[in-house]
């Protein structure tokens, strides 16, 4: 090829402590094409991005755009250099309009308005260039999700952005924004824009990229014409063995409700309600899937179960109603002892302690039961450290020292840990949320696994994940919440994103029949 | 991975920050005009090898000790306690009236009454402003600075009116009667032959009951369920929410514990050394409190160890301003000094020190 690549990394190292984030990176990313990283949590992406945006210096290594070499010291270099990145959680300005946050940080002169004007101008030949349609005098919270995604890449557009890097863009929208958005990539090729597309999804590498690169532990294991590749192989690359994609389970066997919720109804301390008049049955022996996009309830739900929001309505645990009027005080301790476990959205928020040693995160909200107490003050630290240590090989958690600090584990250590506290309890309902973001592949299929083990033994699952494959391979049964309302329920035998997608974008029950 | 061995964090760093202070209080000394060797010397001489250095060293060190174990519980559920010298002083009020309207036939069993009218009442000092914090969200370091000032008040009161005796020009209490005198260590070494020792030091037999103070927290922090859930609140509020902590409970409960150590501190100095109550007894032992809890890291050990340095500053500042024209103010830029390396600027201190373990594990690998 004769053409200079758009951008040209050559053998970038960073590492921060005794951690290696990028050692010796190499990649080379053509011009008008949409090129691909992929890697797990930690493979070092976002490290290597930052270095690029001029968040981080790297130790060694150099830059070349459009075949000269350049030094990025920080982001007005790169945007200087034609550099525009789209952040996984937005950089906008909630109460400005459109037109005020594509300009902040850009105008010129001492007045406003003539920057302004001269923005609006500019971006309705944007909008033209590229169907990138968006009302500049919109409030940027009055509008959507996709549409604040549209707005960051006008920003970047904006400023002359020739190379887009949109880290993990497609985390908050619903699948048919995610299309949406893919479609506007695609013509931003057509334009002759370069885009480098940062995830974590294979099908979406598989969807729209030309060429794909695999990280795996700070280095660059493969880069592939996404042709010639296919998930298995590429999600090989990113472990380094074979992976089950797939979640092999038997029919589920439902037996009596565990879980009855009735006319359940939230409000938030901003007065806004959070539930609808949800009402739904989980059965022993399944796993009840929620699916929706993120901030549609799911977390308030789950809050309210696990006994740390106030709500109205009922629920009731294996036929007995529990008290819902202990307000933010929580009672989080009873409903374990009634055979409830709950492993949060959120482990390093809420799951964990994070500066708290392993074997006492391991005991964490069973502290005061019998079994954890070596007398009627004091808690049995010997004896917790050695049922650690065994729980931790059960799950195999790596490395299994009762000792190590939270925070020393890997993502997908630190979830075992969890799950390993919460499944060992054998608990009648486990909830569950989140349970495999920002897990490595590895331990997904291990975590899925013993969620579905522990169907098996009966028990009743409520699983709440933003990701619909995975909603879709482990439920038995499939909801969908928006805005605070269940919208329908489906079989996941029988259903498809599409339909679910339109559930998750709030189109009704008959709409989208 | 931690980078650094455990034992580095917690003996060499503050050692290190310790010797850096020590540094720049030198250069300060000579600066004066006099000679640091000598000041160290004379310090030295006053404290630790004297008997009666040692009598008055650990009694200011009692004190720390009860308010240093203060603070460190709040510390722990991430809360900031101000407000020991309020504490403190409503503690010694408390101590008094057990005291004075008490008919106590032994010490031994007035110093059990002491202690629990000391804690009781600090405890209620403390326990105001942590209701605020935990049910109206007031910020604990506002309320207990501003506690501190309406217990000065309080005391004030009762010593101008309530408990001076009729006709007395002096604002304090009547002297407590004989009964509740607590043996010191000179009528302890007495007791073994040695009347010499410890002459006229006001250090008591409270310092035992610190020394127990120092273990019984330990037990409650690092053994408890209830140790476990202060500790989890602090590191983490959301976490402990899930985990069916009550944040309004832990937040009183810590607080109390915090106010009634703090309050305890007056069975040294009320019961102990005036034998009577006094305007001004804490002498800023509530404020100290802080910086042992800081420098020991809010552990008991660390504590124990912190008050005895602090201790040996105070008896040690005490001796230079009698002996040399350093002003005992400079006690206070030293003690500023070690609470600014051991506190702030320890991470000064850290990252160097990582650094060189890093390079020692790269140079093994």
């Amino acid at each position: 090829m004769t053409k200079n690549p758009a951008i040209e990394l050559r053998k970038i190292s960073k590492s921060f402590g005794p951690v290696q984030a990028n050692k010796d990176i190499t990649i080379r990313v053509m011009p008008g094409t949409i090129h691909g990283i992929i890697g797990e949590n930690g493979a070092g992406k976002s490290t290597l991005m930052s270095i690029l945006y001029g968040f981080y210096k790297a130790d060694a290594g150099e830059i070349f755009v459009d075949g000269k070499k350049i030094s990025i010291p920080d982001s007005q270099a790169a945007i200087a250099a034609g550099i525009g990145m789209v952040f996984q959680h937005f950089k906008l300005v909630e109460n400005f309009s459109v037109l005020e946050n594509i300009v902040l940080g850009a105008e010129s002169g001492a007045l406003l308005s003539p920057s302004l004007g001269k923005a609006r101008a500019e971006l309705a030949a944007l909008a033209a260039e590229y169907e990138l349609n968006v009302d500049p005098d919109a409030i940027i919270e009055d509008i959507g999700v996709g549409m604040q995604q549209r707005v960051e890449i006008l920003k970047a557009l904006y400023r002359q952005a020739n190379i887009l890097i949109l880290d993990e863009p497609t985390g908050v929208l619903t699948p048919a924004e995610a299309d949406q958005l893919f479609r506007i990539l695609k013509r931003l090729r057509e334009e002759g824009k370069t885009i480098i597309l940062i995830t974590h999804k294979l099908r979406e590498i598989m969807d729209i990229t030309d060429t794909v690169s695999v990280m795996r532990q700070g280095e660059m294991t493969a880069t592939l014409r996404t042709v010639d590749t296919t998930p298995e192989d590429l999600a090989e690359l990113m472990v380094g063995r074979k992976v089950l994609l797939r979640v092999d389970k038997a029919p589920a066997k439902p037996t009596k409700p565990v879980l009855e919720i009735q006319n359940l109804n939230m409000v938030d301390d901003f007065d806004v309600q959070r539930l609808k008049n949800i009402n739904l049955t989980v059965k022993a022996g399944e796993i009840l899937g929620i699916a929706g996009v993120a901030g549609n309830g799911q977390s308030e739900l789950l809050q309210v179960l696990g006994g740390y929001s106030a709500a109205t309505g009922i629920i009731k645990l294996n036929g007995s109603e529990i008290d819902l009027s202990t307000s933010v005080s929580g009672d989080g301790q009873a409903r374990r002892a009634l055979g409830m476990a709950h492993v949060p959205e959120d482990r390093q928020r809420e799951g964990l302690i994070m500066d708290f040693m392993a074997w006492e995160n391991a005991v964490f909200g069973y502290h005061r039961e019998k079994s954890n107490q070596a007398n009627r003050f004091f808690m049995d630290n010997n004896a917790i450290r050695r049922e650690t240590e065994e729980k931790m090989k059960r799950f195999d958690v790596r490395p299994p020292n009762p000792r190590l600090t939270a925070k020393n584990f890997s993502g997908g250590n630190q979830q075992k840990i969890v799950l390993a506290r919460e499944i060992e309890r054998n608990p009648d309902l486990l909830l569950v949320g989140q349970p495999t973001r920002g897990v490595d592949i590895g331990a997904i299929e291990f975590i899925h696994q013993q969620i579905v083990a522990l169907r098996d033994q009966g028990k009743a699952i409520l699983l709440i994940s933003v990701e619909l494959d995975e909603i879709l391979s482990l439920s038995d049964r499939v909801l969908v919440m928006f805005d605070g309302e269940i919208m329908g329920e489906r079989n996941p035998a029988n259903t498809n994103e599409k339909e679910l997608g339109l559930l998750m974008a709030g189109v009704s029950e008959k709409a989208a029949q | 991975m931690d980078i650094m061995p455990r034992w580095v964090d917690i003996i060499i760093v503050p050692l290190l920050s310790l010797f850096l202070a020590a540094f720049l209080s030198a250069l300060l000394i000579i600066a004066i005009g006099e000679s640091p060797i000598a000041a160290l010397n004379l310090m030295i001489e006053g404290t630790l090898l004297r008997s009666a250095g040692w009598g008055y060293m650990l009694y200011y060190t009692t004190n720390f000790i009860f308010t240093g174990l203060a603070v460190s519980v709040a510390f722990h559920a991430a809360l900031f306690n101000i407000g020991g010298e309020g504490q403190a002083m409503i503690g010694g009020l408390g101590v008094a009236l057990v005291c004075l309207f008490i008919p106590w036939p032994h010490w031994t069993l007035a110093i059990v009454g002491a202690s629990i009218g000391a804690a009781l009442f600090g405890m209620i000092w403390a326990g105001l402003p942590a209701y605020l914090q935990a049910k109206r969200g007031s910020h604990i370091v506002i309320t207990t600075i501003m506690f501190n000032f309406i217990a000065a008040g309080v005391l004030n009161f009762f010593l101008v009116d309530v408990l001076k005796p009729k006709g007395s020009m002096d604002p304090a209490s009547a002297n407590f009667p004989s009964t509740t005198h607590l043996p010191t260590f000179q009528d302890l070494a007495s007791l073994f032959g040695f009347e010499k020792a410890f002459r006229s030091a006001p250090a008591n037999v409270s310092f035992f009951i610190a020394l127990l103070a120092c273990i019984a927290v330990w037990y409650l922090i690092w053994r408890s369920p209830l140790g476990y859930e202060i500790r989890a609140l602090g590191k983490s509020g959301p976490a402990a929410r899930y985990a069916g902590v009550r944040p309004v409970k832990i937040i009183m409960i810590a607080m109390m514990i915090s106010g009634a150590l703090c309050g305890m501190m007056a069975i040294n100095t009320t019961q102990g050394e005036s034998e009577r109550l006094i305007l001004n007894f804490t002498e800023g032992a509530g404020f100290i409190g802080i910086a042992v809890a800081l420098m020991g890291r809010s552990h008991p050990l660390g504590v124990l160890l912190a008050a005895l340095l602090f201790g040996f500053l105070y008896q040690g500042g005490a001796e230079l301003a009698l002996w040399t024209k350093i002003p005992r103010e400079l006690i206070v830029v030293i003690q500023a000094l070690v609470i600014l390396f051991t506190g702030a600027l320890s991470l000064m201190v850290r990252a160097p020190l990582e650094r060189f373990f890093m390079s020692v594990q790269k140079a093994k690998e």
